[in-house]
């Protein structure tokens, strides 16, 4: 007979271990949908793995595809860690990217459009996340749906922009005008996309830990995650933390809109974000809600998204596969997370 | 103005209506019986897609419209048993949880389409449901063309509202669903099972949820598309909100969410609008929001929704 027993304490390795053996359980079951295609498994992997890190100009390619992933990951760990439970980073995300091409597109030294369509995108984000952070705090009102439902408002007003003022009058696509050649963000390595915004990702997330583990932002975040009575009879104003961490987090969404502006699409587009925002709740997940693993979790699901495509053109296997393999990750996480919470104890006969 | 009026409000407005309706109501039912008895299922925008694609396939290879419309309830069924094992059986986080199932689901669904149709210039349709004009009711005037010539699954869904409030409120497996829906421990001391229970719910709501996405790709678009869904799972976690939780009440959001589609559709249409039809397809969820802030105080939200059960947790 075995049952679940409560544990106390989780040995510290239990951080690496859990994702590893959630991505390792996942990759283990979609290898079968890749035999169901009839392509050899160890074969498919090979191609996603050297095609997404094989080569340096692979890797450049997989962290800009990680740089998003990296700030909407940062945005839903945080919050999360303050159990604000913010499913809108794909809105914040998008709110970011229209903010700052609106910047972008005014004509002004390229280093002050780059820092202001930071601050602009940055803030759209926050605002964004501020309405169902304000409306838990003041309304009691769910913030889980409301995040969520926030995603289509945002998403229809990006489309009422492209599709209306914004649209490009001469080929008639619904896209927004190009921002200004110098307020693109700058390559980093000539031949490649690694643009700036990759960097400013890669150093955000040890800012971020810094933040939540040694700051007193970070304390009163965490504390009021864990428990928000001791927290409130500690003396932390619970609902201004609350409204904090929104606004922490929306901005660090919105930030990942602005580098795929300024980096990736110079403009706005309808598919802007292939689901950035979720994929965040997967990477904020499996890296257990620490900043500093967002950024192996992101580059992770990046590796995958890249080489999904080269393994497709290779052997067939749908590139689809790259999205069953996050959505199976985030399941598999979840199910992995159970032994922080519980371990499975043999009990004796008697019961 | 009055030209404009009867442009707008014709029998084929009105049809148009009850057609964009069915799917959202069908979903909008699936979603009230999950989160009555305390299972918030986001997993609803890929399962409506899962089963939509499933349905499709099942339809397009065997020949058979019904058969695909099995497969589709089946597969929502088995994903809302998926979404009930996570967080019912094993006590997970309810959102996370959702949203996993809804991009594995996705994932699945372009994935398991892509592989056995191939990518496609046109993408390949069925010969879909044709309507069935019932007998005598077709004639009513106005009505009789809009609602009793429909296709059956419209009728199935106009069936369905009554039987989900009935089944909701005056059965003993209604009572037992809002009982652990809103006190799971009362629910378990008088001896209901709350896992059983639950489960239940959950997949009697994907089920439904699959029959939404029969509805999409063998009814309305005949087709599947990577689009086909677009949002309506998420429009149903608006309507139940917005419906506070009730069949008869969810239905009519449903209704009039249809009714506001429709008019943006033919403003679209008839080129009048200087309105961007995205402001008609935003206020659904905008409503919603700004509903939620008002109920809140009246707490008609299933108390125990977002909470996992564990019998030995006291």
């Amino acid at each position: 007979m075995f049952r679940l027993e409560a544990r106390t304490s989780t040995p510290a390795w239990f951080n690496l271990a859990l994702p590893l053996v959630a991505i390792a359980a996942t990759l283990i079951l979609c290898s079968g949908l890749i035999a169901i295609a009839g392509a050899g498994v160890i074969e498919a992997y090979g191609v996603m793995l050297s095609a997404s890190l094989g080569d340096s100009y692979a890797i450049t390619e997989t962290l800009v595809r990680a740089a998003p992933m990296i700030f909407t990951g940062l945005a839903v760990a945080i919050a999360f860690r303050a159990k604000f439970w913010n499913i809108g980073a794909e809105g914040q995300l998008l709110a970011g990217a229209v903010a700052s091409c609106f910047v972008g597109a005014i004509p002004m030294p390229g280093y002050l459009a780059m820092l202001l369509m930071a601050l602009v995108g940055a803030a759209a984000g926050a605002l964004v996340a501020l309405v169902p952070a304000t409306l838990r705090v003041k309304f009691k009102v769910d913030d889980v749906v409301s995040s969520l439902l926030l995603n289509s408002v945002i998403y229809y007003a990006l489309m009422a922009l492209i599709e209306g003022p914004w649209k490009d009058t001469f080929s008639g696509y619904p896209i927004s005008p190009p921002i200004e050649d110098s307020a693109n963000f700058p390559v980093l390595v000539e031949g490649t996309r690694l643009h700036l915004g990759v960097v400013v990702a890669l150093i955000a997330a040890p800012l971020c830990w810094f933040l939540i583990a040694r700051t007193t932002l970070g304390f009163r975040i965490r504390v009021t995650g864990e428990n928000p009575e001791a927290a409130r009879y500690g003396g932390i104003n619970v609902q201004r933390v609350l409204l904090s961490t929104a606004l922490l987090s929306g901005a660090l969404a919105g930030l990942a809109g602005v580098g795929e502006v300024g980096g990736v699409h110079f403009q706005v587009m309808s598919d802007i974000s292939p689901g950035y925002g979720y994929s965040g709740i997967v990477v904020a997940m499996l890296a257990r809600l620490n900043p500093l693993g967002v950024v192996p979790a992101a580059i992770f699901l990046a590796a995958v998204m890249t080489g999904a495509e080269a393994m497709s053109r290779a052997t067939g296997v749908p590139a689809f596969l790259s999205d069953v393999i996050q959505g199976t990750a985030l399941l598999a996480m979840l199910v992995a997370l159970l032994f922080t919470a519980y371990r499975i104890r043999r009990v004796g006969a008697q019961t | 103005m009055s030209a404009v009026f009867e442009q707008i409000f014709q029998v084929g407005f009105l049809a148009a209506i009850i057609r964009i309706a069915t799917p959202l109501a069908f979903a909008t039912l699936g979603e009230m019986f999950s989160e009555r008895a305390g299972v918030l299922n986001l997993g609803i925008e890929g399962i409506m897609l899962l089963s939509a694609m499933a349905g499709f396939t099942a339809a397009s290879l065997s020949g058979s419209l019904w058969l695909g419309v099995l497969v589709a309830v089946l597969v929502g069924a088995l994903m809302g048993a998926l979404h009930a094992l996570f967080t019912v059986a094993l006590g997970l986080s309810q959102h996370v949880c959702g949203i996993g199932v809804t991009l594995f689901s996705s994932g699945l669904a372009y994935f398991l389409y892509r592989l056995i149709f191939g990518q496609q210039s046109v993408p390949p349709s069925i010969d879909g449901f044709k309507t069935v004009p019932i007998p005598l009711l077709s004639d009513i005037p106005i009505l009789g063309p809009a609602v009793f010539s429909q296709f059956t699954l419209v009728y199935m869904a106009i069936i369905a509202v009554p039987l989900a409030a009935f089944v909701l409120y005056r059965t003993p497996w209604g009572l037992s669903v809002r009982m652990v829906g809103e006190n799971p421990r009362a629910a378990d001391s008088a001896g209901v099972s709350v896992i059983a229970t639950r489960f239940q719910a959950v997949i009697l709501g994907g089920a439904l949820m699959g029959l939404a996405g029969a509805f999409l790709t063998m009814a309305q678009f005949n087709a599947f598309t990577f689009g086909v869904v677009s949002g309506r799972g998420w429009v149903a976690i608006a309507l139940v909100v917005f419906g506070r939780w009730d069949p008869w009440r969810s239905a009519g959001a449903a209704l009039l969410f249809a009714f506001v589609d429709a008019l943006q559709l033919r403003m679209q249409a008839s080129g009048l609008g200087h309105i961007p039809y995205e402001a008609f397809l935003m206020l659904p969820f905008i409503f919603t929001i700004v509903a939620m802030a008002f109920m809140s105080r009246s707490a008609v939200a299933p108390s125990a929704l977002l909470k996992p059960f564990r019998r030995e947790e006291r």
